[in-house]
């Protein structure tokens, strides 16, 4: 339906509105706060639960993960590969651990399912590579992340 | 012709060329910080200083791209088109005058690049010109919408063409010449003095409604916000749908010039063109400089005027661009034919009936 409204002669004419246009973009021009982040020099402050980067946690350089393939069996991505193993005390073990990263959707299922708080998303999101890599055991056991 | 005007009509034209050349990277930079800067971002800062270069660095890309003459094109209107519409954007700032006139043993020079009599007629019948681009280019692209684009563009401009050559004519009565210099002149008068204060005879005070219309008008002629239907980049397709590379650059190019060219125009007819801003008069008695060094400070001091009138109508112009939003089609030829129209037809009758009882 087209609705007619009558405005008033001042309003048709336009111009008032148009000065009172340009006064707000000229106000902001040089007094708003500028909101841009300049990257490589400032960082976003992301909250600490941000799900990033995976890495998993040790204790005294070993592994937390005991293989239990809680996170393979929860992941929707189906991109954690675990083949178990058993260490000497017969303590059973990650011998390979791998992630996909490409085919992951960072929803931190695997963090919330782990039991032994071992798999963990970092707050780190500067991920590009230039090859199609799959993270494995020694990468993720780096600590990045303090959670 | 005698060597010293030579030399003049050389420096002359090569200045105003220079210009031209120049006002294309200069007033992109400007729009994108500026943008950036109303719109509470910074804008491109990081090639150069300020991101002075990120222009340069631009005009290398689309340099460097791949110029490709499509298929299905007709390429000798599709390369022509682009040419089209910047040569007429080139020529028509050659009547507009930047600074008065001085004298070089005993030769005038007149600081315009061209010295015609007919004056602006010769910017409005060279300006229209460049609707041709824009319809050979919509044509050549044998695209249906670029071809739809062309006609929107090009019955946006005629439309406008009218309204803006009309509210022209009331100053033309009243400085009773075509001529840009000698309008120029005239506005160096004064109108009203209100104490102190000297109101000089600026078109915009003689003839404000007149103002209005022309700037409108120019604003749909060179296709810039809010009338930039041609070009139209977010929701509709413009003339130029099937330009790349450096053939787009040259559109985009034209149109940076006929805003020079607007402003130019409008700075000239309404705001005193390269007469003395205030102030600028005071301090060029005070420099204390005599006989050839005076007339040349002078000339120096018109120029600069006459750069700043300018500069302001295009930082105007982005101005402008953000903060209103577009027309639609039907609003624009609205505003054009009913509006614009009667009010510049108007604007001619209360002109004369003011010439008559002597007013101005
Ligand atoms: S974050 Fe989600 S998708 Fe990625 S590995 Fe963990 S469970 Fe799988
Ligand atoms: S859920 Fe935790 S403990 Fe179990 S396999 Fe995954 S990382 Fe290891």
């Amino acid at each position: 339906m087209l609705l007619k409204t009558k405005e008033s002669l001042i309003r048709r004419m336009y111009l008032v509105d148009v000065a009172k246009g340009l006064a707000i973009t000229i106000k902001n021009f040089f007094f708003a706060p500028k909101i841009t982040i300049q990257y490589p020099e400032e960082r976003r402050k992301y909250s600490d639960r941000f799900r990033g980067q995976h890495y998993i946690k040790a204790t005294n350089g070993v592994e937390n993960c005991t293989a239990c393939m809680l996170c393979p069996t929860v992941c929707p991505a189906e991109c954690i590969h675990i083949v178990a193993g058993e260490r000497p005390d017969k303590e059973k073990y990650p011998v390979q651990f791998e992630i996909d990263i490409l085919r992951c959707c960072f929803c931190g299922m695997c963090e919330e399912a782990c039991p032994k708080d071992a798999i963990k998303l970092s707050t780190i999101y500067e991920m590009s590579t230039e090859s199609r890599d799959v993270y494995d055991r020694s990468f993720l056991m780096e600590q990045r992340g303090n959670k | 012709m005698n060597a010293i005007e030579w030399y003049a009509m050389i420096g002359k034209t090569a200045l105003v060329i220079g210009m031209l050349l120049m006002v294309a990277p200069v007033m992109n930079w400007i729009e994108r910080r500026g943008a950036g800067l109303m719109q509470n971002r910074l804008g491109p800062n990081r090639v150069g200083p300020f991101g002075l270069f990120q222009t340069i660095a631009d005009a290398l890309k689309f340099l460097f791209k791949e110029d490709r003459i499509l298929g299905h094109v007709n390429p000798f209107w599709y390369f022509i088109a682009p040419i089209v519409v910047l040569i007429p954007a080139c020529m028509t700032f050659a009547v507009i005058p930047f600074a008065s006139s001085i004298t070089v043993d005993g030769t005038v020079i007149r600081m315009q690049a061209a010295e015609l009599n007919v004056g602006f007629l010769y910017v409005f019948a060279i300006a229209s010109l460049g609707v041709y681009g824009l319809i050979m280019g919509g044509w050549a692209s044998n695209n249906k919408f670029a071809l739809l684009g062309s006609l929107r563009s090009s019955s946006q401009m005629i439309s406008y063409e009218l309204s803006m050559g009309l509210s022209v004519i009331g100053l033309v009565m009243v400085f009773s010449s075509v001529d840009l210099m000698a309008i120029t002149q005239g506005q160096g008068e004064a109108l009203w003095q209100l104490g102190p204060l000297t109101i000089p005879k600026w078109g915009i005070f003689v003839q404000p409604i007149g103002f209005i219309i022309f700037l409108t008008a120019v604003f749909a002629e060179t296709n810039r916000l809010p009338f930039d239907l041609p070009e139209g980049e977010p929701e509709i397709v413009g003339f130029h749908v099937e330009y790349g590379s450096m053939k787009f650059a040259v559109f985009m190019m034209g149109e940076y010039m006929n805003m020079a060219v607007a402003s130019g125009l409008l700075a000239s007819l309404y705001f005193g063109g390269w007469q003395l801003l205030p102030g600028m008069g005071w301090a060029l008695g005070n420099l204390g400089l005599a006989g050839d060094a005076h007339e040349w400070a002078r000339i120096g001091f018109e120029m600069l005027s006459f750069t700043l009138k300018l500069s302001f109508f295009m930082w105007f112009f982005v101005w402008v661009r953000w903060t209103l939003p577009r027309f639609r089609y039907d609003q624009l030829m609205d505003l054009g034919w009913k509006v614009l129209l009667p009010l510049s037809l108007a604007n001619i009758v209360i002109t004369g009936a003011m010439i008559y009882y002597g007013w101005v």
